[in-house]
């Protein structure tokens, strides 16, 4: 217990020192990893907490990153981005969740995947709001402002992955109360046995969609934080493809462990960075890989790692 | 003795057989009842419908003067009636102790919590300590519900059944593939639990020595109709009883 206070505490500082050594390139990685483990813990706690695989995540991350993209495209400020990003993502789910969860299994998952492609199709049909296929442009990253109080200028590569390391950080420490609390060992009885909670008398139907929406907002909060980092939002964001992501990243890393989604997604971009150097056809050695890797690895790398290895260690 | 439960030309057809034939039924605070009757009677059928995991075709059912015919599961289990399982319905990857706070958190409207740790609901908690006592698992507390053994995960079932206190609990098939050593010690159990608790309990059995042992009170299912219903040495006496239990003499014989 004391090593892993000590191995947390190590990985923080070494977060928190990151810009002091870091080029301009792995901070960019670097927030791209965390934006990708705040969206898969979310769609995590989906999966690997209420038992429901969705495959349309990114339509909600996508909704996220419209969402800020367009607050900041008239209102530079950072903070009420990332605000509406993620109430846009938690409502939407909210409402698509309603119709979903009445569903469970590979229903529920074909629900999810239609209604994420619906917003894709929205994206690149409503040319006046979202800008059809050539999307959003020239987004600024905004100055993080609290009025009157204080003002942190973004532009330095460094500063905005501060803001996006902290925002993370917070939402992961929250998600982890969250799987801790009552509703979290609820969520769990209702992935293992449905009726049961129902006989506990908790309505299994307002659960799902609350974990529903809590996912839904955190895959909006994620794809907020986008667009400032890459000026731009595009309708490939809502594709189904990106629902993929978090699928393989969540299954990478563990989905019976809390920190799963997170070594799965550092995992994920090491590999993707080294692949694409030597191939434009990165995604099928990449897939090729990940099969590879949840055959060796059982129930996921933490589980390998925590169960397999480190008693070896301690053996020894 | 109150009415607790009531139903009225209750009916439900899978196709064209019946399951449940215009059922009126009263239930009795206090009562120890049992409902046996020939496989396909419909025994399971009618707890089904009492707790509303399925829907009658028609009919009512009343409980505590108020219709429940059409509430859905967890509606009826805050108004207070319960089940166990025939097959066994537990959370087997939580363990012992995460099983019984489900419910319990519920019960103490705690389950729309979200910061705080289960561990420190400290007063939930100590209601959970003690139906772990009441249904001798303290000692296994710790265990991954799947690894108990068949009688230990029956225990944690009633109990899990029994958590959400309810006034009307139903037990279907208690003691289903138990030894006769599991078998005794639940009886106990369920002798003990219906005396000392405000509930009140239904049981679905097909073991006579158990039903005959435990109940106040018998009812016999056959093709979803009520053929007798009575005190157990009524029952005994019972001439329709005995012919739908023809072939069956043997083991008449032997109560």
């Amino acid at each position: 217990m004391r090593l892993k206070t000590f191995l947390l505490g190590t990985l923080i500082l070494f977060l928190l020192l990151l810009p002091t050594f870091a080029g301009k390139y792995a901070l960019y990685m670097a927030i791209h990893i965390l934006i990708l483990s705040v969206f898969a813990l979310g769609f995590n706690l989906l999966l690997g907490y209420t038992g429901l695989l969705s495959f349309g995540q990114a339509g909600f991350f996508a909704m996220g990153a419209y969402a800020s993209a367009k607050i900041l495209l008239v209102l530079p400020s950072l903070l009420v981005g990332v605000v509406a990003g993620m109430v846009a993502g938690g409502i939407s789910a909210l409402i698509l969740g309603f119709l979903c969860v009445r569903h469970t299994r590979i229903y529920f998952s074909m629900l999810t995947l239609s209604f994420g492609m619906m917003i894709y199709s929205i994206a690149w049909k409503w040319r006046d709001v979202t800008g059809g296929d050539d999307g959003l442009v020239g987004i600024p990253r905004a100055p993080f402002e609290i009025p009157g109080i204080l003002t942190i200028n973004m532009n330095a590569m460094g500063n905005y992955y501060y803001f996006v390391l902290a925002i993370s950080l917070i939402a992961i420490l929250l998600l982890y109360r969250i799987v801790n609390s009552p509703f979290g060992l609820t969520l769990k009885g209702i992935r293992d046995s449905e009726n049961r909670v129902a006989f506990a008398g908790i309505s299994i139907r307002n659960y799902r969609l609350l974990s529903f929406t809590i996912a839904g907002l955190y895959a909006g909060l994620a794809g907020s934080l986008l667009p400032p980092l890459e000026n731009t939002v595009t309708p490939p964001l809502a594709h189904w493809t990106q629902s993929a992501e978090p699928v393989m990243v969540t299954l990478l890393g563990g989905i019976h462990t809390f920190s799963g989604p997170i070594v799965g997604s550092v995992v994920f971009y090491l590999i993707k960075d080294i692949i694409v150097r030597y191939t434009q056809y990165w995604l099928i050695w990449f897939g090729s890989i990940v099969v590879f890797l949840v055959l060796i690895f059982r129930g996921g790398l933490v589980i390998f790692f925590s169960e397999r290895v480190w008693p070896l260690f301690k053996r020894a | 003795m109150a009415e607790l439960l009531r139903t009225e030309k209750l009916r439900k057809y899978f196709g064209v057989v019946s399951a449940a034939d215009d059922i009126d039924l009263h239930i009795e605070e206090g009562i120890l009842t049992s409902v046996i009757g020939p496989n396909g009677a419909g025994k399971t059928t009618l707890i089904n419908l009492l707790t509303g995991n399925i829907l009658a075709d028609s009919g009512k059912v009343i409980f505590c003067d108020e219709d429940i015919t059409h509430l859905p599961i967890h509606k009826r289990v805050r108004k207070g009636i319960c089940r166990s399982f025939q097959i066994m319905n537990i959370f087997p990857k939580l363990t012992v102790l995460e099983n019984l706070q489900i419910p319990i958190l519920s019960l103490m409207n705690r389950s729309l919590r979200f910061i705080k740790p289960v561990d420190r609901h400290t007063d939930v908690n100590d209601r959970v300590e003690r139906l772990l006592e009441e249904v001798a698992l303290t000692d296994k507390r710790d265990f991954p519900a799947g690894t108990l053994s068949h009688g230990d995960q029956r225990l944690l079932e009633i109990g899990l059944a029994m958590a959400p206190e309810p006034r009307l609990l139903f037990l279907d098939e208690p003691t289903a593939g138990m030894n006769p050593v599991e078998r005794v010690k639940i009886l106990e159990n369920i002798r003990r639990l219906s005396r000392e608790r405000q509930s009140t309990f239904v049981i679905v059995e097909h073991d006579m020595d158990i039903v005959f042992s435990l109940s106040d009170r018998i009812i016999v299912l056959h093709r979803g109709q009520i053929l007798a219903d009575g005190k157990p040495e009524e029952i005994k006496q019972n001439e329709d009883v005995r012919k739908v239990y023809l072939g069956e003499e043997l083991f008449w014989e032997k109560i």
